[in-house]
């Protein structure tokens, strides 16, 4: 049903998402391309003398990017859509991680203990 | 014809292909083959092709997409279900040194297509046909939230359907058991199409399935009537959204694992290969994250229609709405934290199995409590034995057994003992027989005469019930007994001869099954001869206490003539108590979604986008492509998309309704 339809009520009842502004979308935009720019330079340059370091440096950055996106450009608040978007977003968080350090540890196990190599029954995880 | 000509025309479909050698195979097709053509031909001689096109093949209506579900899924429990009872005879009789009747390429086909069709296109389109049905009709709304999404996620699943169904005749499924696990899986073990079949059918069914998850999730947080709030919500539809939101969240896994599974066959890189650092266990360890959660897809819109039918059948409130709602939100959390309880065996060490079993029994507490609080709903209640209150109670009985030994196998050591037995096999028909199709069975004589406007007949529905009840209990029990004797699972020949009597025992139960498959499906024959004497003219059969209830059998088109006012969880039953009285006058235009063929087509496309793939016909495959794109972006044009049913019509419809009512006084 299209959005015109004010006769049932619905539809606008709990308050549609924030709408942004120019000045909004341009310190996202800003912060977007400092937060890309940066990890690029930490590449390049080869600031930092250890690879994994940077690797981890890179996924912070990353992390503060997905961020900036959510509020800026999604206009993600605790009061839009009347909360759902943040319930929505806990949830999907709270899967995710889930999701990913379950699957590590549980690889982890089964790499040590099924991969082919020495093993010893006292050094099982 | 040169042959390079013939490769880029037909890939790798050859008459070899098809299989003619299969004796039982051919059989099959010839009698499908027969069937088809007279139901299309009883079709055509009945000039029904338009009233089939326009009123139901276009329909947006979530009750017509929502009754096409049902009859998906019953076709498919046919297909399904012969396959269990082939496997049940081969079990019976393959002992002794004799074969049984059927060749290890043929069963091992069999196994893997019963569960991949019992579970994605058996059990899916069952749920998701109920959930559409009967979620708009009790928030009080008029369709759901994308009517036209309905309409294409229901034909997805049917081509997801057709590509299985096409397997059988053309080319081989997948001989891996209904995971696919790789390296079985992967192009070195199964180099020919079964697998590519099995992965292309549930990626296209699975496009169908997560978009009517979003669809429905966006129905109930934003249709409701006004003063239904969260916790006014009936149980179904909270059932329902979290399955819904556990659809959206477990089915990407699942789309996923299998393209990286394609992307092994196809181009040949090696996430889940022996060789150049893929892991086979990586697969184990993803579909499972998708499938646990599955169970809990299957199983929680069926808890929501036994709180339904339990408060309904014994005239009383739910006992503990609250508690249901908040065991309902656990369920859905704690389904996430189990999947490694599939493969505890597969190497883990003690802390992770000890975690996953502990969660695992865990999740049986709020499963518990549900049982409790439809127990204490029936304490002191004026119970009514109607067929749906049967199939509840059979439900709690059989559930909790398999609930009990689902419990056993949490526990990791016993697991060892009891992986890939039959005990584990027994266990999960144990609640997926017991759970879920009791719950559809019920749910099916629940809500059928609010959709066709009149009941099931009571007799032959209780011959499918006892048959069904006691089949379930001849088949299953001697399966827990092998499997506590250590009899694995998909076993074709055997040698102790001491274990036939329990596979006769099971196979006798597969026969009652199909005694109550027929009774259900005369039920449905009779019933539709004798609709006048079954007639529910005031669509309220079973004095009902959800907003369902309060419009016409079989509802409008645009189902509530004035939007609901909710001021109750029991919203039909505060309204009746309330002395509600029935607008008769003042109707305005009604608003609705226009039908749209859309969804049949790129549906349509879609299938052979699949067939092109799975026989490498590279032509087919790109065209289908370029041609679903073309119509999904063609289909943006389109500027037709609703209507208003004018005032008058809606008058007149309430008043044939109103006429009915004062009939019955």
């Amino acid at each position: 049903m299209s959005a015109h339809d004010h006769a049932e009520g619905h539809g606008h009842a709990h308050g549609g998402a924030a709408h942004g502004s120019l000045r909004g979308y341009l310190i996202g935009f800003i912060l977007s391309v400092i937060l890309t720019a940066i990890p690029f330079w930490l590449v390049m340059s080869g600031v930092i003398d250890d690879k994994q370091a940077t690797a981890i440096v890179i996924m912070a950055f990353a992390v503060v990017q997905i961020v900036v996106h959510m509020v800026f450009f999604l206009h993600m608040n605790t009061a839009s859509e009347g909360g759902w978007s943040m319930l929505a977003l806990i949830f999907t968080l709270i899967l995710v991680v889930i999701v990913l350090t379950g699957s590590l540890w549980v690889m982890y196990h089964l790499n040590a203990n099924m991969m082919p190599g020495l093993h010893d029954m006292r050094e099982m995880p | 014809m040169p042959d390079t000509l013939t490769k880029f025309i037909f890939g790798r479909l050859t008459l070899e292909s098809l299989p003619l050698h299969e004796p039982i195979v051919v059989a099959t097709f010839v009698a499908v083959a027969l069937g088809g053509i007279a139901l299309l031909g009883a079709i055509t001689y009945f000039k029904l092709w338009t009233y089939l096109w326009r009123e139901w093949f276009t329909s947006v209506d979530h009750k017509k997409i929502g009754i096409m579900y049902m009859v998906l899924g019953l076709v498919m429990l046919l297909r399904g279900f012969s396959d269990a009872i082939m496997m049940r005879l081969q079990q019976a009789i393959a002992f002794n040194g004799s074969e049984g009747y059927l060749n290890s390429h043929h069963y091992d086909q069999i196994f893997t297509a019963h569960g991949v069709i019992m579970i994605f296109f058996v059990a899916m389109p069952f749920v998701t046909g109920l959930m559409n049905f009967v979620v708009p009709l009790q928030i009080g709304a008029r369709d759901v939230s994308f009517p036209f999404l309905n309409s294409f996620s229901f034909w997805m699943t049917v081509g997801g359907a057709i590509l299985v169904m096409a397997s059988l005749f053309v080319g081989e499924f997948a001989r891996t058991g209904w995971l696919a696990y790789p390296p079985l899986s992967g192009i070195g073990y199964s180099p020919d199409v079964g697998v590519d079949y099995y992965i292309w059918a549930l990626q296209v069914a699975g496009v169908g399935t997560t978009l009517s998850g979003i669809n429905l999730i966006c129905t109930i947080i934003k249709m409701r009537a006004p003063g239904m709030t969260m916790m006014r919500m009936p149980v179904f539809t909270w059932t329902s959204l979290c399955t819904n939101v556990l659809i959206v969240a477990s089915f990407p896994v699942l789309t996923a694992v299998l393209s990286l599974l394609a992307l092994d066959r196809y181009v040949g890189t090696n996430f889940f290969t022996n060789d150049f650092g893929g892991n086979p266990m990586m697969y184990v360890n993803l579909i499972w994250i998708w499938g646990h959660p599955e169970v809990y897809i299957l199983i929680l819109p069926l808890f929501g229609v036994f709180s339904e039918v339990t408060s309904t059948f014994s005239g009383k409130r739910l006992f503990g709405y609250t508690s249901m709602v908040y065991a309902t939100v656990v369920i859905t959390i704690l389904s996430y934290l189990v999947w490694l309880h599939h493969f505890f065996t597969m190497g883990s060490g003690a802390s992770v199995n000890s975690f996953f079993g502990i969660t695992t029994m865990i999740i049986s507490i709020p499963t518990g409590a549900k049982i409790f609080n439809w127990l204490f709903t029936m304490y002191r209640g004026r119970i009514r034995f109607e067929l749906p209150m049967m199939w509840t109670l059979a439900f709690m009985l059989t559930f909790v057994v398999g609930g009990m030994t689902g419990v056993l196998l949490a526990v990791p050591p016993a697991d060892f003992v009891l992986h890939n037995s039959l005990f584990l096999i027994a266990h999960f028909h144990n609640v997926i027989i017991g759970g879920v199709l009791f719950g559809l069975f019920a749910g099916i004589a629940y809500w059928w005469p609010k959709a066709f406007g009149f009941k099931l007949d009571p007799f032959w529905g209780k011959v499918s019930f006892w048959c069904w009840v006691v089949g379930f209990w001849f088949a299953f029990m001697p399966l827990y007994i092998l499997g506590l004797m250590g009899v694995t699972r998909r076993m074709r020949v055997f040698d102790d001869p001491s274990l036939q009597i329990w596979f006769v025992i099971a196979a006798f139960g597969a026969v009652l099954i199909a005694c109550g498959i027929a009774a259900f499906l005369i039920q449905i024959f009779v019933s539709i001869r004798r609709r006048e004497a079954l007639a529910d003219p005031t669509g309220d059969p079973w004095d009902g206490r959800t907003l369902e209830w309060s419009t016409s059998s079989p509802p409008p088109a645009y189902n509530f003539a004035f939007t609901p006012v909710i001021r109750d969880n029991d919203a039909w039953w505060e309204m009746k108590q309330a002395s509600y009285i029935r607008p008769l006058a003042g109707f305005k235009p009604i608003h609705m979604p226009s039908n749209t063929g859309t969804g049949i087509i790129l549906a349509a496309f879609s299938v052979a986008l699949g067939f092109g793939l799975i026989w490498y016909i590279w032509w087919l495959a790109a065209l289908s492509f370029v041609c679903l794109i073309a119509t999904a972006i063609g289909h943006t044009f389109n500027y037709h998309r609703d209507f208003h049913i004018p005032a008058a019509e809606v008058s007149q419809t309430e008043k044939t309704r109103t006429t009915l009512l004062a009939a019955q006084g």
